[in-house]
């Protein structure tokens, strides 16, 4: 059956899949082909003296770093406590912002009434607050966690509530016209209709809370991948920067398609 | 026939931080049980405002509004409002939808599911049922939204010029739809339209509008020999004729 439809298919069309199909292929292979040209041409510059591997290090070199990491037991050691922090910050900066959210959604006055403060501390640059945190929270874990989390929940905060408000009146009104109170337009119209906001707020929180946790670990951390990262840079072992620069990024994109894939299951339904 | 809704003397004024505007001055009126009621007026002249102000949803400025005898104020679970649009909810599926209502009213007993769900069977939406919204033409979605309005059962329906947004075609073929609807389910029924041919051929009486700020100005009873013949049919009377007319007429349409 699926055979015979196939068959009816002119001419014309089955040479515009073919054109597509090709198109998509030639895609794939020259950015296979960049990634391995890229790594082939550091490694063969390192190879034959024309950089510094000691400055710039080199893939191989990288690998061996690595697999030191790993026989010592300690890649995922750094890897664990840099990923907890993150999933930790992600998940108290999300909770957090959208509690607010719903706060300032639910009082318009205090929306109105924040709003200044909001802008400012939107504007600031967390990372001035570091030695603060440290103080406050003291110079650990939980301060890192405190760092990712204030990146990620104003703009968590801002961005929900713009989603909120951008919810059509007219739904709002449908709701009143069937005598239904706040609680219930908050439960049966904004936060369903908030879903894709929340979506691509996740999305933008993930990013923000990695720079918040490598940032935290600069300023106090004795692991994670921030940590080996400083520390390579004051040791100056570039391989270790490197190597470290290389597994964050790795993980990082993974968490990225994690939050994507669960997008896609969501909006699928 | 009794007296559904009276409405005594009523006034509506908005204001804004530039200045107080009067929408609603004075006016009075009065819908029998089971009267299917037409309100037109020029454009901008309060229909919806009036609309509004029946069902609670804004506070009049003066005058009274009386449901069954007594004075309501805000909101009455006896009255049910249909807007100018579905606004289904597009996460939700066409079942899910007819049931907001009672859902909000905390009233989505089993009976009443089944009572619902029997009225989208009856009116040719029962294959629907497990459909989302954006899958339905703007014509089926808009007649979900009235078997929404119809679920929480309400003495009094509301609606607020619930063709507008459909193109012509559609529009008459689900006024005429619509018109049946509420004449079996023996609802009573005030439409704001501005559509003089639907106010005449939907309803028993007809009642025009100023302008703002806005009062009765005339109202005419609508008197077909058939008065249970579809909306279409009533369009080709001779006297649908003279109705026209003489609304038009009254309704002093300038463009200028």
């Amino acid at each position: 059956m699926s055979n015979k439809e196939k068959r009816t298919y002119s001419n014309e069309h089955e040479a515009f899949l073919k054109t597509i199909k090709s198109r998509k292929r030639r895609v794939a292979i020259i950015r296979i082909g960049l990634l391995v040209a890229l790594f082939g041409m550091w490694e063969l510059s390192a190879e034959l003296g024309w950089i510094d591997p000691f400055i710039m290090s080199s893939p191989s070199r990288i690998v061996n770093t690595i697999g030191s990491l790993y026989s010592s037991g300690e890649l995922f050691m750094h890897i664990g406590v840099t990923l907890w922090e993150t999933i930790a910050g992600f998940f108290l900066g999300t909770v957090i912002g959208i509690a607010a959210a719903i706060g300032l959604w639910w009082s318009p006055l205090v929306a109105k009434t924040l709003d200044p403060y909001l802008v400012v501390l939107n504007s600031l640059p967390k990372i001035a607050l570091g030695p603060v945190i440290i103080i406050w929270v003291g110079a650990g874990e939980g301060a890192i966690i405190t760092m990712a989390l204030l990146i990620s929940v104003i703009v968590t905060v801002m961005s929900m509530l713009n989603g909120f408000l951008e919810i059509s009146d007219e739904k709002i009104m449908l709701m009143r016209t069937f005598g239904a109170t706040r609680l219930q337009i908050l439960r049966m119209v904004i936060l369903p209709a908030s879903v894709p906001t929340m979506i691509s707020t996740l999305k933008i929180n993930v990013g923000m809370t990695w720079v918040g946790v490598i940032v935290g670990e600069y300023l106090v951390s004795k692991a994670g991948l921030g940590y080996l990262i400083v520390y390579g840079g004051q040791v100056f072992k570039l391989d270790l920067v490197m190597a470290s620069i290389l597994i964050l990024a790795v993980v990082a994109a993974l968490m990225y398609l994690a939050v994507s894939y669960a997008e896609k299951k969501y909006s699928r339904k | 026939m009794e007296e559904l809704v009276r409405v005594e003397h009523i006034y509506k004024n908005y204001h804004t931080v530039k200045g107080e505007t009067q929408v609603v001055r004075d006016l009075s009126l009065s819908v029998c049980d089971g009267e299917f009621l037409s309100i037109i007026g020029p454009s901008g002249c309060g229909k919806t405002t009036v609309l509004s102000l029946i069902a609670g949803l804004i506070e009049t400025s003066g005058g009274k509004i009386l449901l069954d005898q007594k004075e309501v104020k805000g909101y009455s679970e006896s009255v049910a409002y249909m807007l100018q649009r579905d606004y289904l909810f597009e996460w939700r599926t066409i079942e899910e939808n007819i049931m907001l209502g009672l859902q909000v009213r905390k009233k989505c007993t089993k009976e009443r599911r089944q009572k619902a769900l029997g009225l989208l069977e009856k009116y040719g939406l029962g294959d629907f049922a497990k459909y989302y919204p954006q899958q339905l033409s703007g014509g089926m979605r808009q007649k979900v939204a009235l078997i929404r309005t119809l679920a929480v059962d309400p003495e009094l329906l509301l609606l607020d010029e619930p063709f507008s947004s459909l193109d012509y075609q559609t529009r008459l073929a689900l006024s005429d739809e619509i018109a049946q609807i509420i004449r079996t389910e023996k609802k009573t029924a005030v439409l704001v339209t501005h559509d003089i041919a639907e106010a005449i051929s939907m309803s028993d009486r007809v009642l025009m509008l100023s302008p703002r700020p806005t009062a009765v100005k005339t109202q005419v009873k609508i008197e077909f020999d058939d008065m249970d013949a579809s909306p279409i049919h009533k369009r080709q009377d001779a006297k649908f004729r003279s109705y026209f007319d003489f609304l038009w007429k009254e309704l002093a349409v300038h463009v200028e």
